[in-house]
C-alpha cells in the first residue's frame, strides 16, 4: 500500500513538469506543492533513530561535560580526588570483573550489590506486607487512626540508622538487625499513604458495595484494593527508595559483603577510585529500583484514575 | 390491600457531635407496584436523604419503611440505586460494571454462560453493546448513566430508586435518557423512585409528583397525579392540557407556597 502512494507520488511528480506550466497553472501548481509523505520503511527507521537521538543526545552532552568539569577540577596531581581518567585507572580491576568470586569480603561489586539487594528484598517485602496491612486500618478504623497516628509520626521521623543499635541489642546479629532497619525505614511512608487511599475511596463506590451486599473480603479484593492502588503504589515507591539510602548506611556499620560496607573498607584502604565506582553502582541501582517500582504501579493500577 | 412500599412517619435526624438536624420529618408515602413516582423539592429539603432511606443506606430516626410488608433495614440489590455521578468503577470495562453487579446477585440462580447473556441484555436494554469494552473514562456522560441504569436494572430490583440520574446531563442527552428510561419503564414494568428537581421532566416522566416542603424538618407538601396515558410523547404533550395543569400545579407549589431558601431570603 505504501509502495502504491510513492509510485503515485513519483508518477505524479514526474508529469509535473511537461505539463504546460502557464496552460494548466491552478492544476499543476497544486499537484506540484503538495508534499508527498515518504512512508517506506526507510523513512520510518529514519524518524525511529531521529526520536531516540533526541532521548539520548541532551543526557549524553550533560554527562560528558560534567565529566570534563570533573577532569579539569580533579586534574592535577596535588588533588585530593581522583579525575574521572585515574578512576578507570585505578580500579580498573574491579570495574571489568564485576562477578570475580574471592574470599571473605574479597568479591566482585555484583556480589556487593546482590547481597545489598537481598536485604532490602526481605526488609522491604516485610514493611510492604506490614505497611498495606496497617495503613488499611488506619483508612478503615477511626478509632485505630486516632490511636495509631500520632505515634506514627513521631516514630517515622526517627532517622534510620538511630534504630540500628536498638536492633543491633535485640537481635544480636548484624543480618537481621539491617533488614529491620531497612523495615523501620520504608514502613512509614507505605502505611500513610495506603490509609489515605483508603480514606479517600469515594462514597458512592462504598454505597455501591453496600448495595450489592459485598463481603469485606469481595469489598477488599474488588473495590478497595484496585481504589486504592495509586495511593498505595506512591507508598511504595518512596519507600524503596528510602529502603536503598538505608541499607547503604547500616551496612557500613555492620559489615560483610554489600555494597555499603564496600564503600566503608575502600575508605578504610584508602581506594577513593572504588568508591567512585560503588557509588555510580549504588545511583544507578537505585534507580532501577525506583522504576520497577513505578513499572509495576503503572501495570497494576492501569485505569483506575478517576474520571 | 397493603401497598408494595410503605413509607410510615419517616424521620431522619443527623447527629454530629451536640448539633442535630433533622432533615426529615413524618414522611407517609405509599407506592405500589409498577408506579414511577417523583419526588421533587428544592435543593437541600432531604429528598436525597429521603432515597437512602428507602435504599436502606441511611437509618431512620424515627417511623418504619416496609417493602413487600418487609422492613427496611439495611441496602440491597431488591433496592438498586441509580446515583447522580454514575458511580461506575473506573478500573472495571463497561461489562465489568455490570457484571460484577450480576455475578453477585445472581452468584447461585444462573449459570455462568446465563449470567453473561444477562449482561449484555442489559447492555442491549440501554443501547450499550457497542461499548461494552471500554472503561467509563472513555465513554460521554450520557453513556455512564446508560450503564449505571444497566447495572440497576441487571439486578432486577423490586423497586428502582433513581437519584437526580439526569442531572448532570446537557438538555438534549438529558430528553434521550428520559426516552429511554419511559422505554424501559413500559416494556419491564419496574417500581421507580426519581428525585429530580426539573418539573418538566418530573411531569412527563411520573404517574405521581411527591411535593416536598423546605427543610429543615421538611416533609411531603403535595402530591399531584398525573393523569397522562402512556406511551407519552414530549412532542404531543405540549399543548396537551392536564400536562399544562400538572405543570403549572408543581410550579405553583415550588415557587410561590414554598420558595426556595434563597428565594425567601431575597
Amino acid at each position: 500500500m505504501y509502495v502504491n502512494v510513492d509510485a503515485a507520488a513519483v508518477a505524479v511528480t514526474d508529469e509535473a513538469p511537461r505539463a504546460n506550466p502557464m496552460a494548466l497553472a491552478p492544476r499543476s501548481a497544486a499537484i506540484v506543492t503538495l508534499p508527498v509523505k515518504r512512508r517506506g520503511l526507510s523513512a520510518r527507521l529514519w524518524k525511529a533513530s531521529r526520536s531516540s537521538i533526541e532521548a539520548v543526545g541532551p543526557p549524553f552532552v550533560t554527562i560528558s561535560l560534567l565529566l570534563l568539569i570533573w577532569q579539569v577540577a580533579a586534574g592535577s596531581p596535588t588533588s585530593s580526588l581522583p579525575s574521572p581518567l585515574k578512576v578507570i585507572d585505578d580500579s580498573w580491576d574491579i570495574i571489568a570483573a564485576p562477578l570475580r568470586v574471592g574470599k571473605g569480603i574479597d568479591q566482585g561489586l555484583f556480589w556487593h550489590i546482590a547481597a545489598s539487594l537481598g536485604l532490602v528484598a526481605n526488609g522491604y517485602a516485610l514493611a510492604a506486607i506490614v505497611g498495606i496491612g496497617l495503613g488499611v486500618l488506619l483508612g478503615q478504623s477511626t478509632i485505630a487512626m486516632k490511636g495509631l497516628d500520632p505515634i506514627f509520626q513521631v516514630l517515622r521521623t526517627v532517622p534510620p540508622l538511630a534504630w540500628l543499635p536498638l536492633s543491633l541489642a535485640a537481635f544480636r546479629d548484624g543480618r537481621p538487625s539491617a533488614i529491620f532497619v531497612i523495615f523501620i525505614t520504608s514502613v512509614w511512608p507505605i502505611i500513610i499513604n495506603t490509609s489515605v487511599g483508603v480514606r479517600n475511596i469515594p462514597t458512592d463506590y462504598r454505597n455501591v458495595a453496600r448495595i450489592l451486599r459485598l463481603s469485606p473480603l469481595e469489598y477488599f479484593l474488588k473495590i478497595m484494593m484496585p481504589a486504592c492502588v495509586p495511593h498505595m503504589f506512591t507508598g511504595l515507591r518512596i519507600g524503596i527508595g528510602l529502603s536503598w539510602l538505608a541499607i547503604v548506611a547500616a551496612e557500613m556499620l555492620i559489615g560483610g559483603v554489600g555494597i555499603g560496607f564496600f564503600i566503608w573498607d575502600a575508605w578504610n584502604s584508602s581506594r577513593i577510585s572504588d568508591i567512585i565506582v560503588a557509588l555510580v553502582y549504588v545511583g544507578l541501582v537505585g534507580f532501577s529500583l525506583d522504576r520497577v517500582v513505578a513499572y509495576a504501579g503503572r501495570l497494576v493500577s492501569r485505569g483506575t484514575a478517576a474520571t | 390491600m397493603t401497598p408494595y412500599l410503605d413509607i410510615q412517619q419517616l424521620g431522619i435526624t443527623f447527629t454530629r457531635g451536640d448539633a442535630k438536624t433533622e432533615v426529615l420529618r413524618g414522611v407517609d408515602l405509599k407506592i405500589e407496584k409498577g408506579e414511577y413516582v417523583s419526588v421533587i423539592g428544592h435543593s437541600g429539603c432531604g429528598k436525597t436523604t429521603l432515597l437512602n432511606a428507602v435504599a436502606g443506606l441511611l437509618k431512620p430516626t424515627t417511623g418504619v419503611i416496609l417493602l413487600e410488608n418487609q422492613h427496611v433495614e439495611e441496602p440491597g440489590p431488591d433496592r438498586a440505586v441509580v446515583f447522580q455521578n454514575h458511580s461506575l468503577l473506573p478500573w472495571l470495562t463497561v461489562y465489568e460494571n455490570v457484571a460484577i453487579a450480576v455475578d453477585k446477585v445472581f452468584a447461585r440462580k444462573k449459570s455462568r454462560s446465563e449470567c453473561r447473556d444477562w449482561v449484555l441484555n442489559n447492555l442491549a436494554l440501554v443501547n450499550m453493546l457497542h461499548a461494552r469494552d471500554k472503561r467509563p473514562a472513555e465513554v460521554s456522560g450520557g453513556m455512564k448513566q446508560r450503564v449505571g441504569l444497566a447495572r440497576a436494572l441487571a439486578m432486577e430490583p423490586k423497586i428502582l430508586l433513581l437519584d437526580e440520574p439526569f442531572g448532570a446531563l446537557d438538555a438534549l442527552t438529558r430528553a434521550q435518557l428520559q426516552d429511554s428510561v419511559m422505554e424501559i419503564h413500559a416494556r419491564l414494568g419496574n417500581t421507580m423512585i426519581m428525585i429530580t428537581h426539573d418539573v418538566d421532566e418530573a411531569a412527563l416522566l411520573s404517574d405521581r409528583v411527591v411535593m416536598m416542603t423546605n427543610g429543615p424538618a421538611a416533609t411531603i407538601g403535595e402530591v399531584q397525579d398525573v393523569p397522562l396515558p402512556r406511551p407519552r410523547r414530549r412532542l404531543d404533550l405540549a399543548e396537551n392540557r392536564d400536562y399544562i395543569h400538572v405543570r403549572a400545579a408543581i410550579l405553583e407549589f415550588l415557587y410561590a407556597r414554598h420558595k426556595g431558601p434563597t428565594l425567601q431570603a431575597a
